[in-house]
């Protein structure tokens, strides 16, 4: 198997808050493979955040590594420390690019500030990212402030600001949330383009599993910080052994039937500041046995690219079939006109 | 779902414009139509710019309309009214916002938020009666009466949404604007919200205009949808139909962007553009017909008979 470009074992990132602490991330491991598209999906709180801001040095001032590590180019991105350590890491090796382009970029400062290179060269290079990220007229462009710029537009920019140092791997934390259908389409197509283009490794954050489906090779699931289920793309939706996977794509709109309630998932996310007994997904699970409340489930292999983290892969465990409206999932979309 | 024929509400020639400085003022919604019935939930779509929640403002009377008429149960609300009908109006329609973590005051308590309504008409006799009615509301949402003395901030976005819902049930509304309630919520708490809108209509006999972009979500819970496009309606159909036979070429572009669940349909799938400039009106100016019906669509002669075409 492929040697992984970034490495995560066994990873735990605590916060504190007013005195108490909390912790986000609990043991997640996952590897990264150069070139590919991995979608990291979850409810909010789930950590989907907090693990990738750990991979350039952004968390809070009030959360650290506790435990585990990061591995990338030889080195332990889990023990390095200070901007200074960092900066050889962050915007250069592992860029990001944020969920909202209306907050991302500074009102005051024409598009021009927001590169860093100084000079004449830090110019040229500014108009020739614009013009790779599909900005018209890069060099009047250049000379504009964002609120000039479409929300469209200032993704765009957002995502050149990204490239601007060539960097390995791509971090997109929600890049369409904001942004309507047919703008989304667009700024997807720009990220495959630039991921063909520059050998880029790209990682999704988002909830929107229309996306998902779009353009990730691969798929993490992620709740209450750590990582339940792993897989190719289609392994995800096609063959899900999770509970909560299968709760996730039962809950998609395009699943319902009109009169009748929609399925959600009951109660909430566990709190983060309380310890975990067991698996973190058991009281809101129905297919939850016994053992699911005390002993925490360890990775079962699905397949040598599939994992999941769920006690009913024992082979003690009783047979569960998953939920039949999602097991149908593929010919309910084939019926839909949505996809005339 | 009892959907009546009854008119409950109807926007006719609606016109909306900004006015910005010395300028000529921004026209946001032009000439537009629609009745909404007892009963039904009605979908406006588009994308951002669109017009679609000037419109949403201008039905509540948050914008002022430039133009055209805003009728409820016939009687004409938008302009200078009586102060009896305007009462009447404001605790009738009623309002959900998009946006929970921005649309309820922080410095106040929610039972402040949801009994606002309460005290700008002072729907009720006395101070017992107005903390019943709170606690109602908040049961009617799945709240617990007690979360009356807490602020915003201790509630999780689903639940401030559901703040929001219950802020505007406590005024016993009969017509809901809800602005894309669901769009800043996960998929989770989505399904939780929407289904909670869809028991209240059944319980109350609500109507609903659900404004969104989402098209998954409106195809779900909507029983019309009207398309706008640059502040004008390109298309109005029962939401079944409009989803199998899209007629105008932007409602076409629309559907064909909506992301599918599935890798192999959606790396599959072909996205038609749209082009404003396709449409030849130079001559024959479009009129909005109904082609088949209860399925209305705006253009012109030649595109008319098009879409007609294609329908048979």
């Amino acid at each position: 198997m492929k040697q992984p470009l970034l490495s995560v074992a066994d990873l735990y990132i605590k916060f504190s808050l007013r005195g108490r602490v909390l912790t986000a991330i609990r043991g997640a491991s996952l590897d990264l493979y150069a070139g590919e598209t991995l979608a990291i999906v979850g409810e909010s709180g789930s950590g989907k955040t907090v693990l990738t801001k750990s991979f350039v040095g952004m968390l809070d001032a009030n959360g650290w590594v506790d435990a585990g590590f990061i591995r990338f180019a030889g080195q332990d991105l889990a023990k390095y420390r200070g901007d200074g350590q960092w900066r050889t890491i962050r915007g250069k090796k592992i860029a990001m690019v944020f969920q909202d382009p209306m907050t991302a970029l500074n009102p005051l400062r024409t598009v021009e500030l927001h590169t860093p290179l100084r000079g004449m060269a830090a110019k040229d290079r500014a108009i020739e990212l614009l013009s790779q990220v599909g900005i018209a007229l890069p060099e009047q462009r250049y000379h504009q402030y964002p609120h000039e710029f479409s929300g469209g537009m200032r993704q765009r920019v957002v995502i050149a600001i990204a490239m601007s140092c060539s960097p390995q791997i791509l971090i997109c934390d929600e890049p369409t949330t904001a942004l309507d259908v047919t703008i989304q389409a667009q700024i997807l197509d720009l990220i495959r383009r630039l991921q063909t283009e520059y050998n880029l490794t790209v990682i999704y954050i988002t909830h929107d599993l229309g996306v998902v489906a779009n353009v990730a090779s691969r798929v993490a699931v992620m709740y209450a910080g750590e990582i339940v289920e792993c897989g190719t793309s289609r392994e995800i939706f096609y063959n899900a052994q999770h509970p909560y996977t299968w709760a996730l794509l039962s809950s998609l709109p395009q699943l319902g039937i009109k009169g009748q309630p929609l399925f959600s998932i009951r109660g909430t996310p566990p709190n983060l500041f309380a310890e975990i007994k067991g698996d973190a997904y058991a009281p809101r699970n129905s297919y939850a046995l016994e053992i699911d409340f005390v002993k925490r489930p360890p990775c079962f292999q699905v397949s040598p690219t599939h994992y999941a983290r769920t006690w009913l892969l024992d082979p003690r465990a009783p047979k569960v079939e998953p939920p039949a409206t999602i097991k149908h999932l593929r010919a309910k979309f084939v019926e839909g006109a949505l996809c005339k | 779902m009892q959907v009546s024929k009854e008119v409950l509400m109807e926007v006719k020639n609606l016109r909306v414009e900004f006015k910005g400085g010395s300028k000529k003022p921004f026209v946001a919604v032009d000439d537009i139509s629609f009745k909404i019935y007892r009963g039904e939930t009605f979908g406006l779509v588009g994308e951002s710019g669109s017009g679609k929640t000037s419109i949403g403002r201008a039905m509540v009377r948050i914008n002022e309309a430039a133009g055209g008429e805003i009728l409820f149960k016939g009687q004409r609300i938008n302009g200078l009214i009586s102060k009896e009908l305007d009462r009447e109006v404001t605790q009738k329609i009623q309002m959900i916002f998009q946006d929970p973590m921005a649309s309820l005051n922080e410095r106040a308590k929610v039972d402040y938020i949801v009994a606002e309504g309460l005290y700008n008409t002072k729907a009720y006799q006395s101070e017992a009666e107005r903390k019943a009615m709170v606690s109602q509301a908040l049961l009617a949402v799945g709240l617990l009466p007690e979360f009356a003395s807490r602020f915003p901030h201790e509630f999780s976005g689903g639940q401030r949404q559901r703040i929001g819902v219950a802020r505007a049930l406590v005024m016993q509304p009969e017509f809901i604007i809800a602005d894309e309630p669901i769009s800043s919520l996960d998929v989770s708490i989505r399904a939780q919200v929407l289904n909670l809108l869809a028991e209240l209509q059944q319980q109350r006999n609500l109507t609903y205009m659900f404004i969104a972009h989402d098209l998954s979500v409106v195809r779900f819970i909507t029983d019309r949808v009207a398309v706008i496009n640059r502040g004008q309606l390109v298309e109005l159909a029962d939401t079944e139909d409009l989803f199998a036979n899209p007629l105008h070429p932007y409602t076409r572009s629309l559907l064909s962007a909506v992301p599918i669940p599935d890798p192999a349909l959606e790396q599959a799938k072909v996205i038609i553009p749209y082009d404003p400039q396709s449409h030849d009106y130079a001559v024959h100016k479009p009129s909005w017909v109904e082609v088949t019906p209860k399925h209305f669509v705006l253009g012109n002669a030649t595109e008319i008979q098009e879409y007609r075409q294609r329908l048979a």
